[in-house]
């Protein structure tokens, strides 16, 4: 059986969505991620001081919502999926938070 | 509506929805890791700890995986065209960085046994290995999934109007980057800055 399998319903209705980016906008982001990249890198040759660890952690924020927004395609979906995205995100960082304060009572575990 | 769209009451694709359900929950499965990590960060056991890593090295493994989900982007690009020719072009590179990526794991774990760091030699390590394993796991199953992708295209039996394989597919392998994005900082390039501190 042959079935159109379009990555959404108003595609599958006949019309190409044509909001998402097309080849050359997704090398200029992977050409934004690689300088981010580079940067990233930088702080293991450069001494950034107290901060180097605020930028790694912003430019991880950065490279993550840009892989997200433009490759999976997060800011022209529906936002459900977002939410999906992100709420498994900050579960994950609750689900550290917790384990830190558990930890931090004296009759847990030690090695 | 064009028959053959498998619609949610949401009006979504039940299967892009599965897929994003999917993805959400494996943020819990390596947050459980990346914590476990981050909590046993100093309980070496007397054996190596963070100098062991060779940021330079990992550092090009992890570009090759962040360019890996531009090649894959563009193979849903082509698809999405109808263009089957461009789109296993992208595909065969995108698994081919994979490829490359798993390789530079598996000579960094060479390395790494043979200067003493192992499975069980300490929580640092057993963290280590457990979440960049469950991680080269997932690389491996994303190679597979694109090889079977583009076999699956030559032999017909995905069309080229059925590019929601592809783009599925390239979420997965868009998430094994972003986690890699994560692990990269969190647990190469922070712990390494920490140490020398």
């Amino acid at each position: 059986m042959s079935t159109t399998e379009t990555h959404d319903p108003a595609q599958a209705a006949g019309g190409h969505v044509d909001h998402h980016p097309g080849p050359r906008e997704y090398v200029r982001i992977a050409i934004i991620l690689a300088i981010l990249t580079a940067l990233e890198v930088s702080t293991y040759f450069v001494d950034f001081g107290a901060l180097a660890i605020p930028l790694l952690v912003v430019l991880m924020g950065i490279k993550f919502v840009m892989v997200a927004g433009f490759f999976m395609h997060l800011r022209f979906d529906t936002k459900l999926y977002g939410r999906l995205l992100y709420g498994g995100l900050f579960g994950a960082i609750g689900l550290y938070a917790i384990t830190l304060i558990v930890m931090s009572f004296d009759g847990a575990p030690r090695v | 509506m064009t028959a053959g769209v498998h619609e949610t009451t949401l009006g979504l694709d039940h299967r892009k929805l599965g897929m994003w359900v999917f993805l959400g929950s494996e943020f819990l499965f390596f947050g459980a890791f990346v914590s476990a990590y981050i909590l046993y960060l100093d309980t070496t056991a007397g054996g190596p700890g963070v100098e062991i890593f060779d940021i330079p090295f990992t550092s090009i493994s992890s570009f090759v995986l962040l360019m890996s989900s531009l090649t894959m982007v563009l193979a849903h690009n082509a698809h999405t065209r109808r263009d089957m020719r461009r789109m296993r072009m992208w595909i065969l590179a995108t698994a081919g960085q994979g490829a490359v990526f798993l390789g530079g794991q598996i000579f960094e774990f060479t390395v790494f046994y043979k200067e003493g760091l192992n499975l069980t030699q300490s929580p640092f390590a057993s963290g280590f290995f457990v979440l960049t394993g469950f991680h080269g796991l997932h690389v491996f199953v994303g190679i597979l999934l694109l090889l079977s992708l583009y076999s699956l295209t030559l032999t017909g039996k995905v069309k080229p109007d059925q590019d929601l394989k592809t783009e599925m597919i390239g979420l997965y392998w868009h998430f094994v980057d972003i986690i890699w994005v994560i692990i990269f900082t969190v647990v190469y390039l922070i712990p390494d800055l920490l140490m020398e501190a």
